[in-house]
C-alpha cells in the first residue's frame, strides 16, 4: 500500500504547509497536492489589505519549489468524492486517485446573502478573482458599501478609503468586531475609521438590497437609502465540509477532528479553516479558527501525524489584522474572562489582558501603529500557553517588562 | 573599503534585546545576546518589508513581529516557514563601551 502516498485536498495555506512539512520530516513517498483553484497557491491576507503590493498576487512559495521538493501539485482539480474502503478519491472529470493517508484542507467559503449570490455588483472576498472584482470599485469618485464590521469588512473599508473611494459600512450589531475583540479596542478602531471618512451605520438591519446594472441600493430599517457602485458582503465564512459529509465523516461546525487532527477515520486528517478541534489549554473546548498562523501550524502538525507521530495540537490561537497604519493582534480566547487589565504602551498603542478564574491569563488583545504591540502580544501568548497567573498590577505597568514575568 | 560605523553605547541595548539602527538610507537591527555578545543583521525581515527591531529576541533567535518568522541573528539563518531566505549579517565590535558595525 505504501506506493500510494500522501494526498492533500485543498492547496491553500494549510495544504501547502502540510505538503512541504511531509518532505521536511523526511517522507520519501509520493506527495500530491490537489487544488480546485487554477492558480499557484497564494496568500489570502494581502487580498484585503492596501499594502504596497496591492496589485500583485503573493505566492505562498515559488512555482519551482514544488518540483524541487518533489511535490506533485495539480491545480484546477476538484475532488468530488472519497471512497474510504478502497482508499481512493474520485476527481471531477472521472479520474480515480489512490491515497494511503489523506489530509482535507478544503478551507472555507464566504457566506452570501440569500438571493443575491449571483448579482454582478454584490461581492464576497476569498479568492484572487473576488479581490480583482472588488478593486475595480475602489478608486476616486467611486462609492463602495460594506456589509459586516468584521475583519474583512473593516480591512476593505480601510483599503477603499486609502484608494480614494467613498465607503459606507453597515453592521447589524451595536458595534464593530462584536466577536473576538474587546469593546475598548473595537471603539478605538471605530473612531479611526470615522476619522478616515468611513460612514458607519451600527446596530441597524438592512431591509432590502436592489442590485441594478449601474448601482446597488441598500435600504436600511430606519428608511435611509444607500446608493453605491458595489456592495461587499463580509458576514463570515462557512467551512467546506461537503466532501467530508459525503464520505460519512463526523461534522461539528466543520470537519470534526481529535487533538491529533485526525477525523473519525484514522487515515483521514483535516486541518485549517475547514476543521473544528479540541483545544487542551482551554479545557478541551472545541473551536474552529480562521487564521493564517493556525493554518500553518495545523498543516505542519497534521503532516507529522500522517507519518505516525501522534503529536497533540495545543497552540494558542493568534491572528492579526491591518487597517490603515494600525495593526491589531489577538492571542488566546477571551471568552470566560472576568477581569480586563489595560497596559498603555504609548498614546497610540494599548494592550488588554483578559484574565479568567484564579487570575489565569486567557487572552491578550493589542492595537497600535505598526508593530508596536507585537512583542508584548507574543510574550502574552507564551504566558497563556503556560497557564500563567501574572499579577494584574505588573501587567498594567508598562515599565515592568513582560519578559521578566515569563 | 568597509569602515566601522559607531552605533550606540553598549548599555543602550538591553540584554537579549534588539534596536533599530539607520545609516545612509539603510536600516539594520543590532542585537545584544544573553551571553552579552553583540550582532547585526539587515533591519527588515526577508518575508515582507517589516522591521525586526519590533520583534522578540529569545536566546539566539529573533522572531519577526509580523508573522513570527524566525532567524538566528548570529548566523542570519532562516529557521523555517514562513521565512526561507536568510538574513544578511554584519560584523560588530565593542570598543570602550561603544558598539560599532561594519556595514560594507
Ligand atoms: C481576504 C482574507 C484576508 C485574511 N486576512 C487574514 C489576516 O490578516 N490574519 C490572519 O490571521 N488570517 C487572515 N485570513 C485568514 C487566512 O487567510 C485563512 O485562515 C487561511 O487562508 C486558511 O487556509 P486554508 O488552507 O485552511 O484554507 P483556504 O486558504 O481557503 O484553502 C482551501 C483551498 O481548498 C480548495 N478546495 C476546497 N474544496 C476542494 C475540493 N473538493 N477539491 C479541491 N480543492 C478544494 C479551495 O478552492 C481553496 O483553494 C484572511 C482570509 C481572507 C479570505
Ligand atoms: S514579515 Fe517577517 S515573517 Fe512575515
Amino acid at each position: 500500500m505504501s506506493n500510494r502516498g500522501m494526498v492533500i485536498v485543498g492547496a491553500g495555506e494549510t495544504g501547502v504547509r502540510a505538503a512541504f512539512a511531509l518532505r521536511e520530516l523526511g517522507y520519501r513517498g509520493a506527495v500530491t497536492l490537489l487544488g480546485e483553484e487554477p492558480h499557484i497557491p497564494y496568500e489570502r491576507p494581502p487580498l484585503s489589505k492596501a499594502g504596497g503590493e496591492a496589485e500583485t498576487v503573493r505566492a505562498i512559495v515559488s512555482n519551482q519549489s514544488y518540483g524541487e521538493a518533489g511535490i506533485s501539485f495539480r491545480p484546477g482539480v476538484r475532488v468530488r468524492s472519497i471512497d474510504r474502503s478502497s482508499h481512493e478519491l474520485q476527481l471531477e472529470g472521472g479520474e480515480n486517485f489512490p491515497y494511503e493517508r489523506l489530509l482535507l484542507a478544503t478551507g472555507a467559503t464566504p457566506r452570501e446573502l440569500p438571493g443575491l449570490a449571483s448579482q454582478s455588483r454584490v461581492h464576497v472576498l476569498r479568492t484572487i478573482e473576488h479581490a480583482a472584482a472588488i478593486r475595480r470599485h475602489m478608486g476616486e469618485g467611486r462609492h463602495i458599501a460594506v456589509l459586516g464590521g468584521g475583519f474583512i469588512g473593516l480591512e476593505l473599508a480601510a483599503m477603499g478609503r486609502m484608494l480614494g473611494a467613498a465607503v459606507t459600512l453597515i453592521e447589524v450589531q451595536p458595534r464593530i468586531l462584536m466577536r473576538g475583540v474587546p469593546e475598548a479596542l473595537a471603539l478605538a478602531l471605530q473612531e479611526r475609521h470615522e476619522a478616515e471618512g468611513v460612514v458607519l451605520h451600527c446596530g441597524i438591519t438592512v431591509d432590502t438590497i436592489d442590485a441594478g446594472d449601474d448601482e446597488v441600493r441598500i435600504r436600511l430599517a430606519d428608511g435611509s437609502d444607500i446608493r453605491a457602485d458595489a456592495l461587499v458582503v463580509g458576514i463570515g465564512a462557512q467551512p467546506n465540509v461537503s466532501l467530508a459529509l459525503q464520505a460519512g465523516l463526523v461534522i461539528d461546525n466543520g470537519i470534526a477532528v481529535d487533538h491529533h487532527l485526525a477525523t473519525c477515520d484514522s487515515d483521514i486528517f483535516a486541518a485549517g479553516d475547514c476543521c473544528s478541534f479540541p483545544l487542551p489549554i482551554y479545557a478541551g473546548r472545541r473551536v474552529r479558527l480562521e487564521s493564517w498562523r493556525n493554518a500553518q501550524e495545523q498543516g505542519a502538525l497534521a503532516a507529522a501525524n500522517m507519518l505516525g507521530a501522534s503529536q497533540i495540537f495545543n497552540a494558542v490561537p493568534w491572528f492579526w489584522s491591518d487597517q490603515y497604519d494600525i495593526t491589531l493582534q489577538v492571542a488566546g480566547l477571551a471568552d470566560g474572562a472576568t477581569c480586563h487589565v489595560r497596559r498603555t504602551l504609548s498614546p497610540q498603542a494599548q494592550i488588554l489582558f483578559h484574565l479568567g478564574d484564579g487570575g489565569r491569563l486567557l487572552a491578550a488583545s493589542g492595537l497600535g501603529v505598526g508593530n508596536a504591540v507585537a512583542r508584548d502580544i507574543r510574550l502574552a501568548e507564551m504566558m497563556i500557553a503556560k497557564a500563567a497567573t501574572p499579577a494584574p498590577e505588573a501587567l498594567s505597568d508598562p515599565s515592568v517588562k513582560l519578559k521578566s514575568m515569563l | 573599503m568597509s569602515t566601522w560605523i559607531e552605533v550606540c553605547d553598549k548599555n543602550d541595548i538591553d540584554e537579549e534585546d534588539v534596536i533599530r539602527f539607520d545609516h545612509e538610507g539603510r536600516s539594520f537591527a543590532i542585537y545584544r545576546s544573553p551571553q552579552d555578545s553583540f550582532h547585526a543583521t539587515d533591519g527588515h525581515c526577508t518575508h515582507e518589508n517589516v522591521h525586526l527591531a519590533d520583534g522578540l529576541v529569545m536566546d539566539d533567535i529573533i522572531e519577526c513581529p509580523k508573522h513570527n518568522g524566525r532567524f538566528n541573528y548570529k548566523t542570519g539563518q532562516a529557521k523555517g516557514a514562513p521565512v526561507c531566505i536568510n538574513l544578511k549579517t554584519y560584523p560588530v565590535k565593542v570598543d570602550a563601551g561603544r558598539v560599532f558595525v561594519q556595514v560594507g
